[in-house]
């Protein structure tokens, strides 16, 4: 720990006059909610009050109010997702999509969340009933705590750990858990197969990701997210994926396991319709149903925005200084262009099958993970400082490499036959 | 190879189970076999380089008449290989339906013998799972047999409506 | 009634702590195609057996044959592969007419008319249920997308079919001696000619289309991953167990009754049968599923081809139906089988000479092709079933009848 206190300390501070956010001192993240009650509560009381005022329940109070605000905001996100889901599926597959409820369906997603609370809230009698219960708000609460050390802007963090990745790591991995009890306590054995192929999924993908990541660690040595993104603040060529071409894989290997940890097309097994009809969430119906609902979108919108900070430079903009509001329209349009990739993604190919799955991971990707780190340490000791030069060849290497990948593919575009108007 | 032919061919070797061809009727004509040799005839049928009936199109159970003494099970092969077809037909007694499968000869039997058994109440010796296929396995009687009265009620439910 | 004992209910135990587990997969799953059931015996991921086991959809169809008049079970056929009900149809009135032709007094004969319609809409309808076939073998995969798109280009079948017959499913077109008339399109008059030029500009926005289907999902790295070399069927196995139609073909066997037993006019157009053969760069080989769905790819192609003659010549003059005051085939029997788009349909039909039949046994080319799953799905994992399932192109109304 110490080491990381040592990095810490000699990282240039912010300076918080000119942030958007200016009271917090973000970089002490412990205290943050007590210098929020020193600083701004404090002073504006009256004397009276603010004299006899107990600074300890305070920070306390001001923690759950954030987090109040934080829960309040952020199951919103899915909201909005499941509806651009849909419209964007519909727009693949010549559809309108929702169009009744509000105009244009944007309403559909609040009539189907209602519907949802209403419905029956089944649970099966022969199965494990207080797993069953337990099971969905373990899933709710990991994937939503995952939101708590992702800067969403400049000082717009809940909390800036110093091992803000590794904490992200840590917290998704209990996701697995909640599967997998849900799919034991439904006493449903599609449930259990899903559940299982669920764990065996998101166990495997842990390591190309965790390994993925660490190049990027490396790079910048430090966990801490909000110097990950501090690093990348001169640019889009300061962007880690283009830092070097290890990392350029990395962001792939990084994005495509992150697809398997959020379980989606083509790495759907856990909930594969066609095969184990819903997988884990088989038995659950009304509002536990939809705590796994959102619990899914977030995490899709976690992967993608964990994605961005890593690789794609964070709240940072393309150009140097270059960003409004903290950095939260850049962060957010980066992180949906992710998310659409996903259903882009989604909508178009069919699912693997589990062994295909397994070798994709263990076979492929590990393998490529691992030579990336060798190759990233090489990297930084041929490069000990980012430079222009160092850039310069990294972006040179990576065109080269793409351009010999399409030829390697051995498919030209102009193979395909011209879309018909229909 | 025409029906007659192949009839000549069957006689020729099987003699007293080849009991006669019917050409009576409009439509195909048909050979009749002793039931209790039918598995050695089909054998032969698709496994004669001359004959090669190397798939059985369908096998049919027949129920012509409440008053028969006879039920028929019918085999309408053909030969891939010298594109010619062939319809064989055993009469089994009403009383005691039984004849030996031909599931080991042609995969595809297993299931139209089920299916034969499941409404016709044929018997196929040798087959390894003569189960229902179509009704419920606790159906009772057999319903495609001419002198079949659907049952008052199954498991509570009123049957004819 | 004496029964045996088989007939008792298999009684399946529980055995929590055996490494085998029973898993019922249908009546009601979501990629059974109906209600299918599979009773799967899992080792893990991986498939001990599959024992199918059918009958959920049955309803008696033979049974109430024997009580009907031959018009009356007409309706009766559409049920059956509700998919392509016109070639259902087709096949039935196929073999009651070949049985009214051996009486030679009545001297029949399906005018020329009739036969080009006929042609026509079953090729039409082949398409329709190919198109269906392929999208939902997208979805059983996973890829939802194509579903749709085929789902898309079968509306505007159904909306030709519905112009016809006044029906989008269960159309009971094709009759005996002809094809209804309860929608005329008049020889010559401007509705046939609308109609015509509605089923050429179908086939001119269908024909790119299938090439787009076969970039979107057929060259699909993920879905040739998923179906090549997965149950290979061998030619061998195929016709031992009756397999017909594309699955027969899958298998590598060039065999189709349109062309080698040619009925009604199929000798008269030019056409190819797609048969399967090895794909080294897709890494399938003869008798896979990818195999199966692929020659149902091309098919759609042959038949865009067939209906493309048929529209070049346009249709004859003269009645559709023949002059049959009443149908009743002398006494005797039939086994009529025709190439419809799951494989051969046949019928067997037993006559007394009186207006019902005795006997009709329906020999549905799913029934038998069903039945392969069995040996097909030992030892293939839980996903491979669901591909087994789309690739040999099941209806269970045809199954159970």
């Amino acid at each position: 720990m110490s080491d990381f206190r040592a990095m810490l300390a000699g990282f240039p501070n912010f300076n918080a006059s000119e942030s958007f956010f200016p009271n917090i001192n973000l970089q002490d993240g412990l205290n943050w909610a007590e210098e929020f009650i020193q600083n701004v509560v404090l002073p504006r009381l009256p004397e009276a009050v603010a004299s006899h005022f107990p600074v300890e329940l305070g920070t306390v109070l001001v923690m759950f109010g954030c987090a109040g605000i934080f829960v309040a905001v952020v199951p919103l996100l899915p909201l909005v997702l499941v509806l651009a889901e849909r419209k964007v599926a519909a727009r693949f597959q010549n559809r309108t999509g929702p169009m009744r409820v509000g105009p244009w369906g944007v309403l559909q997603t609040l009539a189907d969340g209602v519907k949802l609370l209403f419905k029956e809230d089944f649970i099966p009698p022969q199965g494990d009933k207080f797993l069953f219960l337990l099971a969905p708000y373990v899933i709710f609460a990991c994937s939503f705590a995952v939101f708590a050390a992702i800067p969403f802007g400049q000082n717009i963090l809940v909390s800036d750990f110093n091992i803000g990745i590794f904490y992200i790591m840590a917290i998704s991995s209990v996701i697995v858990m909640g599967v997998i009890m849900a799919g034991w306590s439904s006493n449903s054995k599609w449930s259990l197969l899903g559940s299982l192929r669920s764990a065996a999924q998101i166990v495997s993908y842990e390591i190309p990701l965790g390994l993925s990541i660490l190049t990027v660690v490396m790079l910048v040595e430090s966990l801490s997210m909000s110097e990950i993104v501090a690093s990348q603040s001169n640019g889009v060529f300061s962007w880690l994926i283009f830092r070097t071409p290890f990392t350029f894989i990395a962001f792939f290997i990084f994005f495509i396991s992150g697809i398997a940890e959020v379980n989606r097309t083509p790495f759907d097994l856990p909930e594969a319709e066609s095969e184990i009809v819903a997988g884990f969430h088989t038995e659950y119906s009304g509002m536990r149903f939809a705590l796994f609902f959102i619990a899914e979108y977030a995490n899709m919108f976690a992967v993608s925005a964990i994605a961005v900070t890593l690789f794609l430079g964070g709240w940072e903009g393309a150009l140097p200084g270059y960003d409004i509001i903290g950095g939260l329209p850049g962060f957010v349009i980066k992180t949906l262009a992710l998310v659409f990739l996903m259903m882009w993604l989604r909508w178009t190919l069919p699912r693997l099958r589990v062994d295909q799955l397994m070798n994709l991971c263990w076979k492929y990707f590990i393998p490529i993970a691992f030579f990336n780190i060798l190759g990233t340490g090489i990297w930084g000791l041929i490069f000990p400082e980012d430079t222009l030069v160092s850039t310069g060849i990294s972006c040179a290497i990576i065109y080269i490499g793409l351009i010999a990948a399409y030829k390697m593919a051995g498919r030209t575009f102009a193979e395909r036959p011209a879309p018909q108007p229909s | 190879m025409k029906p007659e032919e192949i009839y000549e061919v069957l006689t020729q070797q099987f003699s007293e189970a080849v009991l006669n061809f019917d050409t009576e009727l409009a439509g195909d004509p048909s050979i009749h076999i002793a039931p209790s040799a039918i598995a050695d005839v089909c054998q032969y049928l698709a496994e004669t380089e001359a004959l090669a009936f190397d798939s059985l199109m369908c096998l049919s159970g027949l129920d012509l008449n409440a008053n028969d003494e006879e039920f028929a099970v019918v085999y309408h092969i053909y030969s891939m290989r010298h594109r010619h077809s062939a319809v064989i037909k055993a009469m089994v007694p009403k009383t005691n339906p039984h004849l030996p499968s031909v599931s080991h000869i042609w995969k595809t039997a297993d299931w139209h013998e089920r299916e034969a058994y499941d409404l016709y109440g044929i018997l196929f010796e040798g087959h390894n799972d003569l189960r229902r296929i179509l009704l419920p396995d606790d159906w009772e009687g057999y319903p495609l047999r001419k002198d079949y009265k659907e049952p008052e009620f199954y498991r509570g439910m009123r049957v004819p409506y | 009634m004496e029964t045996t004992q088989q007939t008792e209910s298999k009684i399946i135990e529980l055995k929590p702590f055996a490494d085998e587990m029973v898993v019922n997969m249908g009546p009601q799953h979501p990629s059974t195609h109906g209600v299918l059931r599979l009773e799967l015996k899992l080792d893990g991921e991986v498939v001990r057996e599959a024992i199918p086991h059918i009958g959920y959809l049955h309803r008696c169809f033979e049974k109430h044959s024997e009580n009907l008049s031959y018009p009356q079970i007409i309706p009766f056929t559409d049920r059956m592969d509700y998919i392509a009900a016109m070639n259902q149809n087709w096949g039935f009135c196929l073999a009651v007419e070949k049985l009214l032709e051996t009486d030679e007094s009545r001297n029949f004969e399906v005018p020329e008319r009739a036969e080009y319609l006929r042609v026509l809409i079953c090729e039409l309808n082949r398409i329709a249920s190919h198109l269906l076939s392929f999208g939902t073998y997208g979805m059983d995969l996973g890829a939802f997308t194509p579903f749709l798109y085929a789902f898309r280009d079968r509306e505007r079948l159904l909306l030709l079919f519905e112009k016809v017959c006044g029906a989008r499913l269960t159309y009971n077109y094709v009759r005996i001696g002809g094809v209804s008339e309860i929608i005329p399109l008049e020889p010559g008059s401007i509705t046939e000619q609308n109609y015509l030029d509605e089923v050429e500009a179908f086939l001119d926005y269908f024909e790119p289309k299938i090439d787009e289907y076969n970039e979107l999902l057929t060259k699909n790295s993920i879905f040739t991953e998923r179906t090549t070399e997965v149950a290979v069927m061998s030619a061998d196995m195929a016709l031992s167990y009756g397999a017909t139609g594309p699955n027969l073909r899958g298998s590598g066997v060039d065999w189709d009754l349109r062309r080698d037993e040619p009925y009604s006019i199929y000798d008269r157009f030019d056409f190819d049968v797609p048969v399967a053969v090895d794909v080294p760069e897709l890494g399938a080989v003869v008798g896979d599923c990818w195999c199966r769905y692929k020659i149902r790819m091309d098919e759609m192609k042959e038949s865009v081809r067939i209906v493309r003659q048929i529209l070049a010549e346009g249709l004859p003059d003269g009645p559709v139906m023949a002059d049959l005051k009443a149908v009743r085939p002398p006494k005797g029997e039939i086994y009529f089988r025709s190439e419809a788009p799951r494989g051969e349909l046949g019928f067997y039909i037993v006559s007394d000479g009186t207006p019902k039949p005795v006997r009709v046994k329906g020999r549905s080319p799913c029934f038998s092709a069903l039945s392969v799953m069995q040996e097909l799905s030992r030892g293939l994992m839980v996903a491979d079933i669901i591909a087994i399932i789309g690739s040999i192109d099941i209806v269970m109304g045809e199954v159970d009848r």
